[in-house]
């Protein structure tokens, strides 16, 4: 009875589905730090004699295991280092968004006022504005640049957290603790980055697990269209959209990438949904 | 009411007058056009001849005036590409684009308002868990690969379907229904969230204990409720009607605002983006305004406060 018991209480604190998530999560973090070792060719190595042959479950060889392009390019190796570029890319955006988001939050809940409307009014104004329209204006007017395209991702969901950080600020501001700290003297960027954040935190935290499959989506859809990551490098919705062009003849160049990205964003979403419940019952 | 929808109005205008000058910010600071139509080794005095002719030479502040004025009386600029007027450009692409989202519209709503009410009032049950993992699918599947995965399966294994194009009316369906089940399972979990949220509340109880029967219940009290909430996603689906298809028309090459935006952008011919930016910014704020004046007839606290929220 023990041992079962016990078992079950591991189950109901880590559900299976969200075990599985969590290391299809892990997998990928491994494979984007470990992409250039776990890739068996390069990803723009070419090999005009093995073109368009089909992976190993549809009746190919290992030599390519997820079969390869039209220009003989390794399915797999091209899979990896998209993999890594497509999380960068999310995490960094996601990071930008949260840090830029979070300030604009603090600085709208501590000057209130003309600032706080200011503040206001670009968040209603992102909000009612479908993001993929002015991200496809900034970037096609602005050319097409790794760094911009990151920034661009980052500008994505930055309201979502100064609305978070604007609430959970003013409530805190009403509560003991901030004054207290601020009678004692701290500064400013003390009592928010010491004091403020942390009690804000998990729910933020939840919050990137909603904009980081987002970003993701973006960013895919946004390469898919050709107006994101250029090649040679290579994205995962770049290869969905170069896939495209063989959906009849090799829809294998196609489907891994697809795979990968709606299994991410669906792990990530279960993950989320689990740290919420975990942290922050109050949030739905 | 009138005070609160007079305030809704000023920052409609506010947030039009933010779209415009954001769009012709961002896209005249971002490069020289005359740069990108002719060529950069183009003669000198065509490129100054091409500059006067659109008014590139002028002080910044002077075009964004200008550009202001003329957007105020209906002029939104001419298409560099092919001379036209942009607008006019654009509003040919308009009845495609709502050719597949009006009909992808009504199918999120027939689907996923009654999945959203049926798994909320079946909470647990199979079909509630059925609805919630369609509608995970629905966040989680981007468009572009549900889209494609649909021309696999219904273009290419079966050829019931054409896969892209617009040459006959079957050529709409898949378009129509990559758009429809996606917002389909997003306005399930919306609805069934609200619903859930209304029948925990006290007054769900206190009619079913005055002997209401059960129906009732869900039908005078808790549907109404549910409503709000569920009024504010839909205003928000209206107002991407226009915009929502941009991926969807991209992979079918359906002859739509989308697909022209894409283009345009890749051809960097500023004033037909300004103008689907700022079509985009008038759909969703005159859908938000609607939203709001359905929410003073839903809700009868709105409509006796005068100073809203």
């Amino acid at each position: 009875m023990g041992g079962k018991g016990r078992v079950r209480r591991f189950f109901e604190a880590w559900p299976p589905l969200t075990l599985l998530a969590l290391g299809w999560i892990a997998l990928m973090v491994i494979v984007a730090f470990g992409a250039d070792v776990l890739a068996p060719y390069s990803f723009t190595a070419l090999d005009l004699r093995a073109r368009l042959h089909p992976p190993v479950l549809m009746g190919g060889t290992w030599t390519h295991p997820l079969g390869s392009d039209e220009l003989g390019r390794d399915v797999l190796s091209r899979l990896i280092m998209s993999i890594r570029l497509s999380l960068l890319i999310a995490f960094f955006g996601t990071m930008i968004a949260a840090a830029f988001g979070t300030a604009m939050g603090f600085v709208a809940a501590h000057f209130r006022g003309k600032v706080e409307g200011v503040i206001l009014m670009l968040i209603d104004f992102q909000a009612s504005m479908p993001f993929l329209i002015i991200a496809l204006a900034v970037l096609a007017f602005f050319g097409n640049n790794l760094a911009l395209f990151v920034m661009l991702m980052g500008l994505n969901s930055w309201e979502r957290y100064a609305r978070i950080a604007r609430g959970l600020t003013l409530s805190a501001n009403e509560q003991g603790y901030a004054a207290a700290v601020r009678q004692l003297g701290a500064s400013n960027l003390r009592v928010y980055g010491l004091h403020v954040l942390p009690n804000i935190a998990s729910t933020l935290i939840v919050s990137m697990t909603i904009t980081f499959p987002e970003t993701i989506l973006l960013e895919s859809g946004l390469s898919f269209l050709g107006l994101g990551v250029q090649p040679p490098l290579t994205s995962l919705g770049n290869m969905v959209g170069y896939g495209r062009e063989y959906l009849t003849r090799a829809p294998w160049i196609m489907l891994s990438p697809a795979a990968v990205i709606v299994l991410s964003t669906l792990s990530i979403s279960i993950v989320g949904d689990w740290l919420r419940d975990r942290l922050d019952p109050t949030l739905r | 009411m009138l005070r609160y929808l007079t305030g809704r109005l000023l920052r409609a205008v506010l947030t039009i007058l933010l779209v415009i000058t954001f769009a012709f910010f961002v896209l005249h600071l971002s490069g020289d056009p005359a740069m990108m139509i002719l060529s950069a080794d183009a003669p000198p005095e065509s490129i100054k001849a091409f500059r006067a002719a659109w008014g590139l030479d002028r002080p910044l502040w002077v075009q964004y005036l200008a550009y202001v004025w003329n957007a105020l009386h209906g002029d939104l600029g001419d298409s560099m590409r092919d001379g036209r007027p942009a607008i006019q450009l654009v509003l040919e692409r308009v009845p495609a684009t709502l050719a597949i989202t009006v009909p992808a519209f009504l199918l999120k709503l027939v689907i996923g308002i009654p999945a959203g009410i049926y798994a909320a009032l079946h909470r647990n049950s199979l079909a509630d868990r059925l609805t919630m993992m369609v509608s995970v699918a629905g966040f989680t599947v981007p468009s572009f690969v549900l889209a494609l995965v649909l021309v696999l399966v219904f273009s290419v294994q079966l050829g019931w379907l054409p896969s892209a194009g617009s040459d006959s009316a079957k050529s709409a369906i898949l378009p129509i229904v990559t758009l429809g089940i996606a917002g389909a399972a997003i306005l399930a979990r919306f609805t069934r969230s609200a619903m859930l949220e209304v029948l925990g509340q006290p007054y769900i109880r206190a009619a079913s204990a005055k002997g209401l029967q059960w129906r009732e219940v869900v039908v005078q009290h808790a549907l109404p409720n549910a409503a709000i909430p569920t009024t504010t996603i839909v205003g928000f689906m209206v107002g991407t009607l226009i915009a929502g298809a941009v991926v969807v028309e991209s992979v079918f090459a359906w002859p739509g605002i989308g697909r022209l935006l894409v283009s345009s952008v890749s051809n960097r011919d500023l004033a037909v983006v300004q103008v689907i930016l700022l079509l985009v910014a008038a759909t969703m704020v005159t859908a938000n305004i609607v939203v709001d004046v359905i929410y003073g007839w839903l809700d009868p606290r709105l409509r006796r406060s005068s100073h809203g929220r």
